[in-house]
């Protein structure tokens, strides 16, 4: 069954088509494809794509381990407190990336609220690979949460009282129905998560820094190319378009499995 | 390096005459209304922010525009088409790349010069003396290569013989003054000019052979400018003394 929408919505549906993808179109189109290979071939280049890849599955990892129970808890709340808190976690997703830099300076640096406890004990975060994992974490771990929060509250808790009647413990109830039934969204989750994670900049110059092989992701690099060579940070660029257009094609799918799973049901 | 900027001033100075006197004769009614020159867009580099706008009140019947960046993204703006007047970049190298383009007119104006200094913070936790042994396992922060204050950093240490072991490189040099003012660096290479901005929160210690690795500030009209006229004075105005002054005072080199 189809519903016609009025002729004239196509022209401007087409213009906000042409709006936010015209600039990603041009990059490719300036990109030096011919010398591609030998720009993103240069140890700087290797570095940073490598870099991003380890921090980012080590990001999406913690925010995994941490970010599900969090979504867990939040989705058995009432509403009130739910609201609460969701807006809370919500709320490093929507900072200004440099602001999120700052708070988590001022809470982990060296003479911040818990870094100066933390230095004394002889555990430094600035400038090492962990305060780029951090950064990540902090602007990346809401989007898993927020997207199985909503999932878990939409699908109710019919099966786990069905499960508790029957005898089954808390702990396996969440093995073995809670998370099983929620497989597609978590990893929809986790895609997420790390697509933002492979994006963060602002957070990480203002917190980690930026040298190559240890705090210098793709972003980074790329901000820094552009400054002496703007053929390989377009060349860096369409990498990270690329990653992106993987993952997001990827959670698009596991979010129709998992539609689909929660009609069957 | 006098002599260019004298050069600049006798270029400008013919420039600003001719069109003088074309106001003058010409039997244009609007243009002897209206003596105000049309306003003139400056793109600077992001360490002119405090002085600029004081140099440009200098003459108040100029109306200046000022758009502040890192030297690369403004000429990467200008070939973009951003419109502009006048360019004045914080190192010879990226201005070359503004001439090579053909972005800029030819033979830019050196109108100051700044030189790298060493910072820590205040209290100096890392009890560094200077740029020698003392910053051995200690925390230092510069700029990247590929920045102006960054490629300067690198001559530097080159004519020092010494290897730096940063543990960040920066894109920009106001990030790398941040990280040593917030304690998060021990020490940071910086322009006098930042460490001057912040001197009551850290500590500054001049570098030996410092004052051989100058980096120049250019400036130049851009060629796509309609408003070349203006720009020009704005040039001019950039060598007066009273300008000088002001760059002087805020840790500028005369050029």
């Amino acid at each position: 069954m189809t519903a016609p929408l009025p002729r004239s919505l196509w022209i401007l549906g087409a213009t906000a088509l042409a709006f936010l993808t015209v600039p990603l179109v041009a990059v490719g189109i300036r990109v030096p494809w011919q010398d591609l290979p030998s720009l993103l071939s240069t140890a700087a280049a290797l570095d940073a794509l490598q870099l991003s890849l380890i921090t980012c599955l080590a990001s999406t990892a913690i925010s995994f381990v941490l970010g599900v129970p969090l979504a867990l808890l939040i989705s058995r709340l009432a509403t009130t407190p739910a609201t609460i808190l969701r807006t809370m976690v919500t709320l490093p997703m929507v900072l200004p990336p440099v602001v999120a830099g700052l708070a988590l300076l001022m809470a982990l640096g060296r003479r911040g609220v818990l870094g100066a406890t933390f230095e004394r004990w002889g555990i430094e975060i600035g400038f090492t690979t962990a305060a780029v994992v951090i950064a990540q974490s902090f602007v990346a771990m809401p989007f898993l949460v927020v997207a199985v929060e909503g999932a878990l509250r939409s699908t109710g808790v019919r099966h786990e009282v069905v499960a508790a009647t029957l005898g089954s413990s808390p702990l396996s109830t969440l093995f073995r129905v809670t998370l099983p039934r929620m497989a597609p969204a978590l990893a929809s989750g986790a895609a997420l998560c790390f697509a933002r994670a492979l994006g963060e900049f602002g957070a990480t110059l203002t917190f980690a820094g930026s040298l190559q092989g240890v705090t210098r992701t793709m972003p980074l690099e790329i901000y820094l190319q552009r400054e002496s060579d703007t053929a390989s940070a377009l060349a860096l660029s369409v990498v990270l378009i690329m990653v992106a257009i993987i993952i997001l094609a990827a959670t698009g799918w596991l979010t129709r499995r998992s539609d689909r799973g929660r009609h069957a049901h | 390096m006098s002599r260019r900027v004298r050069s600049a001033l006798v270029v400008g100075c013919a420039t600003l005459a001719t069109s003088l006197t074309a106001c003058g004769s010409d039997s244009a009614p609007a243009a002897n209304q209206d003596s105000r020159p049309a306003p003139v867009t400056v793109f600077a580099a992001a360490s002119l922010t405090t002085v600029f706008p004081r140099i440009a009140e200098l003459e108040p019947e100029l109306d200046v525009r000022f758009s502040f960046d890192g030297s690369a993204t403004l000429v990467d703006q200008l070939a973009a088409g951003a419109p502009a007047d006048l360019l004045a970049t914080a190192d010879e190298t990226t201005m070359d790349r503004a001439t090579a383009g053909g972005l800029v007119l030819d033979d830019p104006m050196i109108f100051a010069t700044n030189e790298l200094t060493l910072i820590v913070p205040k209290d100096n936790p890392g009890k560094i003396t200077g740029v020698n042994q003392s910053l051995d396992g200690k925390k230092l922060v510069v700029c990247a290569p590929e920045v102006p204050c960054g490629r300067a950093t690198q001559r530097l240490a080159k004519k020092l013989g010494v290897t730096l072991t940063p543990v960040s490189e920066e894109s920009k040099v106001t990030d790398v003054r941040g990280k040593v003012e917030s304690g998060e660096a021990d020490a940071g290479i910086v322009y006098t000019t930042d460490a001057a901005v912040v001197s009551d929160r850290v500590r500054a210690f001049s570098i030996p052979g410092a004052e051989n690795v100058l980096n120049n500030y250019p400036a130049a009209a851009v060629a796509a400018s309609d408003n070349q006229p203006t720009a020009r004075q704005f040039l001019l105005l950039l060598a007066s003394p009273g300008a000088q002054r002001i760059l002087q005072d805020a840790g500028f080199g005369a050029p």
